[in-house]
């Protein structure tokens, strides 16, 4: 999916990529920071609603804001819900670029969480030299062929991949119950579908522990952060990359400058997959130890929100998943200081969404804001 | 070949050919199954399976289905066996879907009565059950239907389904069963006014824009049912429709209960499907609203209203799901719980596409997901060897080789999901 673009004649288009105006600057940067001051005040009215009175209310945002940055621990908190995001949240964002849309994150991070932890628990007596990766290469190997399923079928049927991997998605919840329960996964002595424990060869080692022995924030980071380097070079940089984009910018132009529009739709697709099977791997082997149903708890859905917000630039990506982790962690501070339910955060990140999306919306809404601003850039 | 050919006879070997190809898949499909029944259900098979048609009260009953569960297993396989080795050879090409969805009602009576043997099951419990597990899938799907036929694609449905219970249960217990009823079809009215506003007005991309209702809808009803219902639980606690029994009709034995002893929510699903058929093939509008769908730019220039028809049909839309919504408290248990709906809109949406965009359609391919549903729940008490989950997988399987062309193609609207802008 491309951006909406507003319309304009194609030398209009040409000189605004050329030389980005201050409209480029808007959609990029005052958007967004206007997108969440807007979704924060609709939150404390949605509170205001349900009879929170105003000292709560900002009580509740000084817990969000300490829960997220404030302390060494809130940090730790903050980077590790954002690991998953920001991994799945690229995935995404490789799919927009080639033009596909991938409602399947939450699938593919189940199949890719469940295949790294059934290797975690499997291999007793490897080194984690070994271990570990190979783990971690399961889990993105089983997402990644998970997703090039509806891959292949857009590529070879031109069935729509927003179908198939909802499909998908509803499928990959029945098979996670079906192997939680099979014998060799089952822990032992356990009738509740729940996996054995990863063993500690696999697991994502805990890199604050001399500090703290509760700090969580895990070795997953470095993960993170080599995912958004490798896929910046790797879109920006690469044939490959360069690929990708010109079939999502203009499929037909792509086909008749002789790329394979079938191969790149499964390859992209498939890493896709692999990006969001790594981020269920992250949370099977660096956060849970093990499986159990729905132990994705949406950060499939919620990195597509990552990947809107991010402008599908691995930056981007990177800060959005960030912003994602803090109010994550942030809101769970919220419930405990102020009792205000975690689920807030849920009604705050959509109305995020619904802003980015709708640049119209907000346009409309502080005018303001941007007249001054595309003055200042036609002059 | 040196002359070139005849294009349109070209276009016709090509579809001859997605034909064959398609019976060929097809003849595999009932061979498999053939083998599947023979193999499978054929061996370890004793004694009889019963099926109970009536409770022993009823006015008119129905004395018990017995069938003698070997000769019936292998019968089944003769016949898919037939059927399959005359579509291969191309014998039947012509009614591939036909044998193909007999075959597949024969696998599953095979299936039935294989997991019945030596015991007794009620048949009519389980059809009851299809037929109420079928009714906000249904009406998941037709609020499909009513946008997607002007173009819109709605991911929303989910959200709208989930808007309708919520609200079905807070104002239900304030007001009443049939206030609930009415402002959950309000409010999923006004989501559909929202997506209708982010996709026309302010050309938000449609699938962003269900996704992000989806999301809204999943934060707002379970911050409120965490931070409201917890302390107040008299808000969350409503009057549930009791069943409504058609004189005459529903003391008809077996489909007496299952069609005709149900709450007004079926009554209603098979009401509204058949209306929208009516409005959508039938009436000047319908015919306006398909054209739209199929193709603004010409329907615009002959002086529809694109971006007003588009408003009113996903607005529409929007209250059958609300309605469709209300089924999972005010029809069912009376209470909200959060994420209640569990992805039924999404299965509404298989629905719609099974049912090839259309109305009636969309309710068959419910019946089917529903009966899917509820022999999967059956499962656990006939303690077959199958595991229920890939029953249970079985709808979204069949939903993709839909998509997929391979045995028979949906085709959606020719502008599905494309954005019009007015020049």
């Amino acid at each position: 999916m491309t951006d909406p673009q507003p319309p304009g004649t194609l030398s209009d288009q040409l000189l605004d990529r050329a030389a980005p105006d201050r409209t480029a600057f808007e959609d990029l940067v005052v958007v967004p920071i206007l997108a969440v001051f807007i979704a924060l005040v609709l939150g404390a009215l949605t509170m205001f609603a349900t009879n929170v009175d105003l000292p709560t209310i900002g009580r509740s945002y000084v817990a969000l804001l300490e829960g997220s940055v404030g302390s060494l621990s809130a940090i730790s908190e903050t980077l590790t819900a954002a690991m998953p995001l920001t991994l799945a949240g690229l995935g995404i964002a490789l799919g927009f670029r080639a033009g596909l849309f991938n409602i399947g994150a939450e699938g593919q991070v189940l199949i890719g969480g469940m295949a790294a932890v059934i290797v975690g628990f499997s291999f007793d007596g490897l080194p984690a030299a070994i271990h570990l990766p190979l783990a971690l290469l399961a889990g993105a190997i089983a997402g990644g062929l998970y997703a090039s399923i509806a891959g292949w079928l857009r590529a070879a049927t031109g069935a729509h991949e927003v179908i198939s991997t909802i499909m998908l998605n509803l499928i990959s919840y029945r098979l996670v119950d079906y192997l939680l329960r099979l014998d060799f996964i089952q822990r032992e002595g356990r009738a509740d579908p729940i996996s054995r424990s990863v063993l500690e060869t696999a697991e994502l080692p805990r890199l604050l522990t001399w500090i703290d022995a509760n700090l969580r924030l895990h070795a997953g980071i470095f993960l993170m952060l080599a995912a958004v380097v490798v896929i910046h070079w790797l879109l920006f940089r690469t044939k490959l990359g360069f690929e990708f984009r010109a079939s999502g910018a203009s499929p037909d132009a792509a086909r008749y400058a002789g790329m394979r529009a079938g191969l790149i739709i499964v390859l992209a697709m498939g890493m896709a997959g692999a990006l969001a099977g790594l981020a269920g791997a992250n949370q099977g082997l660096g956060v849970l130890g093990r499986a159990t149903p729905g132990f994705s708890a949406g950060i499939g859905f919620d990195a597509i929100a990552v990947a809107l917000l991010g402008r599908s630039h691995p930056y981007g990506v990177l800060l959005a998943g960030l912003l994602f982790g803090a109010l994550e962690a942030g809101g769970r501070q919220m419930q405990v200081d102020a009792g205000v339910s975690i689920d807030l955060i849920g009604i705050i990140q959509a109305l995020i969404i619904v802003f980015i999306a709708a640049p119209l919306l907000v346009r409309s809404l502080f005018p303001w804001a941007f007249r001054k601003l595309a003055k200042v850039g036609r002059e | 070949m040196t002359q070139i050919a005849d294009p349109v006879q070209l276009q016709a070997r090509k579809l001859d050919t997605g034909k064959v190809r398609q019976a060929r898949i097809s003849g595999w499909a009932l061979l498999g199954l053939a083998a599947l029944v023979a193999f499978v259900f054929g061996q370890d098979v004793v004694g009889d399976a019963t099926f109970r048609l009536s409770r022993p009260n009823d006015p008119l009953a129905l004395p018990n289905l017995v069938i003698p569960a070997l000769p019936f297993t292998y019968i089944v396989a003769a016949i898919l066996a037939f059927l399959g080795v005359r579509l291969f050879l191309q014998g039947g090409v012509r009614w591939t879907s036909l044998a193909l969805g007999f075959g597949l009602f024969l696998a599953v009576a095979a299936f039935l009565v294989w997991a019945t043997a030596g015991k007794s099951f009620s048949l009519t419990g389980m059809l009851q059950a299809t037929v109420v597990r079928a009714v906000p899938i249904a009406l998941g799907g037709l609020a499909g239907v009513l946008s997607e036929r002007v173009a819109v694609v709605n991911i929303a449905i989910e959200g709208m389904l989930l808007a309708g219970a919520f609200t079905g249960a807070l104002i239900g217990s304030l007001l009443g069963g049939l206030g609930g009823l009415f402002a959950a079809v309000a409010v999923g009215g006004l989501f559909g006014f929202i997506l209708a506003a982010l996709v026309v007005t302010y050309r938000v991309d449609q699938i962003i824009a269900g996704v992000v209702i989806n999301l809204f809808v999943l934060g707002v009803t379970s911050y409120v049912s965490s931070q409201v219902y917890q302390e107040h639980r008299f808000l969350n606690n409503a009057p549930v429709f009791a069943p409504v029994k058609i004189p005459v009709l529903g003391d008809l034995p077996v489909i007496g209960p299952v069609l005709f002893y149900q709450n007004i929510f079926v009554y209603g699903a098979v009401i509204m499907v058949a209306v929208a058929t009516y409005y959508l093939f039938h009436t000047r509008m319908g015919l306006r609203a398909r054209a739209v769908g199929e193709h603004p730019r010409a329907a615009d220039t002959l002086g529809i209203n694109v971006y007003r028809t588009r408003y009113v049909n996903v607005t529409v839309a929007g209250m059958v799901a609300g309605f469709g919504g209300a089924w999972f408290t005010l029809g069912s248990v009376g209470r909200f719980d959060e994420n209640m709906t569990g992805g039924r809109g999404y299965i509404g949406l298989a629905a719609m596409i099974f049912g090839r965009w259309h109305p009636v359609g969309a309710l068959m391919a419910a019946l089917v997901f529903g009966f899917a549903d509820s022999l999967q729940q059956k499962l656990a008490l006939l303690n077959t060897p199958i595991p229920s989950e890939f029953l249970a997988m079985s709808p979204y399987i069949a939903t993709i080789v839909l998509v997929a062309g391979l045995i028979g193609r949906a085709r959606p609207p020719a502008a599905d999901g494309k954005a019009y802008v007015k020049e």
